[in-house]
């Protein structure tokens, strides 16, 4: 076949799948069959009481009436705005502090193996990592803390939403550690020179310079947090179960065990459509504050 | 305060020297200060592992292999005998591999197409790629559910209680970052390679895998490492949607014991990790500078 015939086709025969098609069709499938789909799934079941029968019976807005007699939400509401804003505190300020040390104040090899450290717990397995927290937390003599502090303390129980903010902040932090140290990285030379030959203190070129020119990533370590903070339950699942009562249940758990451990799908999806809105809503809100490219440059690629 | 701080660097008293001192030890001394709770985990972890008794946590006092007993025996519950490690193993190394399969496949054909064909609605699905990459997939945990329940009833085919099904799940929730990432590679194979393939009678899809695909091997590895990686550490999908016995994998297995070894035998449950996490560390270790900004951005969801 010669060349020439791949660009004269199109006139020769009046229809023909384009050539992009076939590329893209598994991609479009998978991506239909669970994004697309499941999101108008979600927004139809809200409106049943489907439950372990697996029946669509459709009863209007019951669902979302029942979040107000529900006792249980007002808790899990408070629940979740203290464990997202806490930790959220946690991964963004810490992960700056990190960021900005690691590469502002210790030189390249020494940051990088203080950033390969706290990139572990991302890497670690969720059941390994919850596993190493058990112990840490264990009620027992042979807990890591009750060593330390002599202690039988019942950590799990006594302080459940604090645990909780702890074991996702100790992964979370490694995410603004990432960008940050990136961003600093990539702040010129000359700049933090001139200030230094101004007679400038690291502390005020920190404040001055840098984090001022963190600006962008801040705003993007932050509204990404967010967004994961309100959605995952994966750790809080592994170390409190939402336990004891409730006591560190949030938002996205209790969906969770409303669908799977009580087998109130519809209820369930009621629960989760919200969090749906919101994920939507902050997720469209990126792509506008942020810009394509930017958003892009920060997610890494 | 130009003044103050000229005449300090003229002549530095001994305290202003020490302060100076101090103040450039002080961020070493923060970050490995926050290191350390996370060096001391991973320490007990390997020493508990390998003795029956942890003095302080971390000092072994009495070397065994009973932790590893896991290896070479069905671990012994009261007279219930969970599954052996091996089939576990076995069923994981299934899953992730199927993750990664599908992930390559996928994602290296959607890649070419939106780095190589000119077409209505290419910014588009750039776009969407990004608003699914941020998305986070789990709050349609439900609703997914049901699509495989769905799918099972319809087609007689298991997608539900079948590591093949949650594969799929799980593979489509790291598609569209792999697919982004991929387009990267192919964007920096140059234009000529691609025509002399077409010169040479190729049509897309022989050029695609017989002339850029070999081009892209950095590629490829990097996207398999991490879905494979991403499938090997899955947890909370195939918690929910694997209920036999038979098809547990390494997580599943360990959250069963961590239920019920959590308070008696912490040997057991450090050396089962330490196996399960091995790959994982491995990669790491070789992988670990440019795994900085690719593991950041292959997160989905909840970290």
């Amino acid at each position: 076949m010669e060349p020439k015939r791949v660009w004269r086709r199109k006139r020769a025969i009046p229809f023909r799948i384009p050539p992009h098609v076939p590329f893209l069709l598994p991609f479009a499938f998978l991506v239909t069959l669970f994004f697309f789909i499941p999101v108008i799934l979600n927004i139809l079941l809200a409106f049943t009481d489907m439950d372990f029968a697996m029946r669509w019976n459709f009863v209007g807005l019951e669902s979302y009436f029942r979040f107000f007699t529900d006792r249980i939400i007002p808790k899990v509401l408070l629940n979740t705005v203290i464990y997202v804003l806490a930790t959220l505190a946690i991964n963004v300020g810490f992960g700056l502090v990190l960021g900005i040390l690691s590469t502002y104040y210790v030189p390249e090899n020494v940051g990088l193996l203080f950033r390969a450290i706290w990139l572990l717990p991302r890497m670690t397995p969720p059941v390994v990592y919850a596993l190493l927290w058990l112990w840490v937390l264990d009620p027992t003599e042979y807990g890591l803390l009750n060593m330390l502090i002599g202690q039988r303390v019942n950590w799990t129980m006594q302080h459940p939403l604090g645990v909780v903010i702890l074991v996702n902040g100790m992964v979370g932090a490694s995410f603004g550690m990432i960008i940050f140290s990136a961003a600093v990285k990539s702040i010129p030379r000359d700049y933090i020179m001139a200030a230094q030959v101004d007679g400038a203190s690291n502390w005020g070129i920190v404040r001055r310079i840098i984090i001022p020119l963190l600006r962008w990533p801040l705003m993007f370590v932050t509204s990404w947090q967010t967004l994961s903070l309100l959605a995952s339950y994966e750790y809080i699942l592994l170390v409190t179960d939402g336990g004891p009562f409730y006591k560190s249940e949030v938002w996205s758990l209790y969906a969770y065990h409303t669908a799977f451990s009580h087998q109130l799908y519809g209820y369930g999806a009621a629960i989760a459509m919200i969090l749906v809105v919101v994920a939507i809503i902050i997720t469209l809100l990126m792509l506008k504050i942020f810009g394509f490219r930017r958003l892009m440059e920060l997610v890494g690629g | 305060m130009n003044r103050r701080e000229e005449r300090r660097y003229v002549a530095p008293t001994a305290f202003a020297r020490w302060r100076r001192r101090l103040a450039r030890t002080v961020p070493y001394l923060f970050l490995s200060l926050s290191c350390l709770p996370i060096l001391s985990m991973y320490l007990w972890l390997f020493m508990s592992s390998l003795s029956s008794k942890v003095l302080f946590g971390f000092i072994p006092a009495e070397f065994t292999s009973r932790n590893w007993r896991f290896l070479w025996e069905p671990i012994q519950m009261g007279v219930t005998a969970h599954m052996s490690i091996w089939r576990a193993t076995w069923n994981t190394l299934v899953f992730a591999f199927s993750v990664m399969l599908l992930v390559v496949l996928v994602a290296t054909l959607a890649g070419f197409a939106l780095a190589r064909m000119q077409f209505k609605g290419r910014e588009s699905i750039m776009r969407l790629i990004i608003v699914l990459h941020a998305f986070p997939g789990i709050t349609l945990l439900i609703a997914i559910f049901y699509v495989l329940y769905f799918l099972t009833k319809a087609t007689h085919i298991k997608f539900l209680d079948s590591l093949w099904g949650v594969a799929l799940v799980k593979a489509s929730l790291e598609i569209p970052w792999s697919a982004w990432i991929i387009k990267g590679f192919f964007d920096n194979i140059p234009w000529e390679v691609e025509w002399s393939a077409y010169i040479d009678g190729c049509n897309r899809f022989q050029a695609w895998y017989k002339v850029i695909l070999p081009q892209l091997k950095p590629g490829i590895a990097a996207i398999s490492i991490f879905s494979f990686l991403a499938g090997w550490g899955e947890f909370i999908y195939l918690y929910t949607f694997i209920f036999s016995e038979q098809n547990q994998t390494l997580s599943l297995l360990i959250k069963a014991l961590i239920g019920e070894f959590r308070f008696t035998d912490y040997g057991l449950l450090a050396a089962v990790s330490l196996f399960y996490i091995f790959p994982v560390l491995v990669f790491f270790i070789f992988t670990q500078k440019g795994l900085m900004r690719v593991t950041v951005g292959g997160i989905k969801g909840g970290r």
